[in-house]
């Protein structure tokens, strides 16, 4: 009951967490000093909500590890993320299709989680849905802007959403914790978000003169741990200062 | 504003700790602190963050502390998520407070979602006044900013976004 709970808010978590790293990565590399500071600005607001999250998973363990081991210190295949949140910042368009084909998802997310039993989950909710919003306009905002751009700006754009497509399909399965959870009322059934996902971000590339891609071939595999090859880099650099220096806090 | 508890006596001390990333608020304009209530000889206080990733609010805490400190009072600081900040708990003293330090206030939500979105001209320069304003950035210089420019008098300033 507990480990399942446990595992439930390292599915929303970790997500928030590999997001919030690769956004990171753009600080001081950021195509212009604006769109630098706003992707660094997500990145901050994901980390403080993921850490309202690990206090609370390392609260319902307790089992000792705290916030930054649960965080830091598990193993590539015990981070349950979707495979879309580690891919690369190819290329800014890369960067931002992959925000917005999350954020849409999180946002759509936060607003059932809102609605859970578990009173911590939905406070957390709560408050990330007023940050996510910001972070959805922004997303969109350079979707449309790159797509209904030069025709340079679209061709990239277009092959962003291309390309990162395959992993859209991921966020919308379950797990077997994921129907326990959501069988108790804590839990989103993310099946139920599926449809209005794939409405939402078809209505906005039309508005950005780009097309919905017509794939039905889909990778999964992130929510049982078993990641794209990208993941395992992304942690070294993640995990280094609290392997090398044991026991850093936040 | 909801669910405040601040025992009098506490008002003077906490009037004294500021955001220390915008230092003209205290955080009682900001409204960030929620309850505070002696319990014997221990002082319960209850701040909610404003950002959610806001580095601010670890400082704050010991800032709380340490000036309750000084007052002679011991505290325990809770930080709770529930109900979640809201811009429109920034008092009107704290509103002029960031007008004058050179950071427009929050207009409230609808307007804001214009102003970031559909490019309306609403938000008063801090140096001219001028609303011949445009958006340079959703994001800015503190999770909770946004970046501005006057049109007229070219000042380039921070807007404080509705949460």
């Amino acid at each position: 009951m507990k480990e399942n709970l446990y595992k439930y808010i390292l599915g929303i978590a970790d997500n928030s967490l590999i997001l919030g790293q690769r956004l990171g990565e753009l600080c001081g590399h950021g195509p212009s000093l604006e769109t630098d500071i706003a992707c660094t600005n997500i990145s901050l607001d994901l980390f403080g909500q993921v850490r309202s999250y690990y206090q609370y998973a390392a609260k319902i363990i307790g089992d000792g590890r705290s916030e930054d081991d649960i965080a830091m210190l598990r193993k590539e295949r015990e981070y349950v993320n979707v495979l879309l949140v580690e891919q690369p910042n190819r290329d800014f368009a890369y960067t931002m299709a992959r925000q917005f084909l999350f954020d849409v998802y999180h946002l759509l997310f936060l607003n059932e989680l809102q609605k859970s039993k578990d009173v911590t989950l939905s406070a957390i909710a709560a408050k990330s849905i007023k940050e996510v919003s910001y972070h959805q306009r922004f997303s969109s905002d350079w979707v449309k802007r790159l797509g209904d751009g030069t025709e340079e700006s679209h061709q990239k754009m277009q092959s962003a959403i291309d390309g990162l497509w395959t992993y859209t399909d991921e966020l919308f399965h379950q797990t077997d914790i994921d129907k326990i959870i959501v069988s108790e009322a804590i839990g989103v059934d993310v099946t139920q978000l599926k449809e209005t996902y794939y409405n939402l971000v078809s209505e906005l590339l039309q508005e950005a003169s780009l097309s919905t891609p017509e794939s039905k071939w889909f990778q999964k595999g992130g929510k049982q741990g078993i990641h794209t090859e990208h993941l395992g880099y992304l942690l070294s650099d993640l995990q280094y200062m609290q392997r090398t220096y044991p026991n850093m806090e936040w | 504003m909801t669910e405040q508890n601040i025992d009098k006596e506490l008002i003077p001390i906490l009037e004294q700790v500021s955001d220390p990333e915008i230092p003209v608020l205290s955080i009682m304009e900001m409204g960030v602190v929620r309850t505070a209530v002696i319990e014997n000889t221990l002082v319960k206080v209850q701040i909610t963050p404003t950002y959610s990733g806001c580095p601010a609010m670890d400082v704050i805490g010991e800032d709380i502390q340490k000036a309750l400190l000084d007052a002679g009072y011991q505290s325990e600081i809770e930080l709770i998520l529930s109900p979640a900040w809201t811009t429109d708990w920034i008092t009107p003293k704290g509103r002029k407070a960031l007008e004058e330090y050179g950071i427009a206030a929050p207009l409230d939500a609808e307007a804001d979602k214009s102003v970031l979105l559909e490019g309306q001209k609403l938000v008063k320069c801090t140096n001219c006044n001028s609303t011949n304003t445009r958006l340079v950035s959703q994001f800015g210089s503190t999770a909770c900013k946004a970046q501005f420019q006057c049109n007229d008098c070219q000042e380039p300033f921070d807007y404080f976004k509705c949460l």
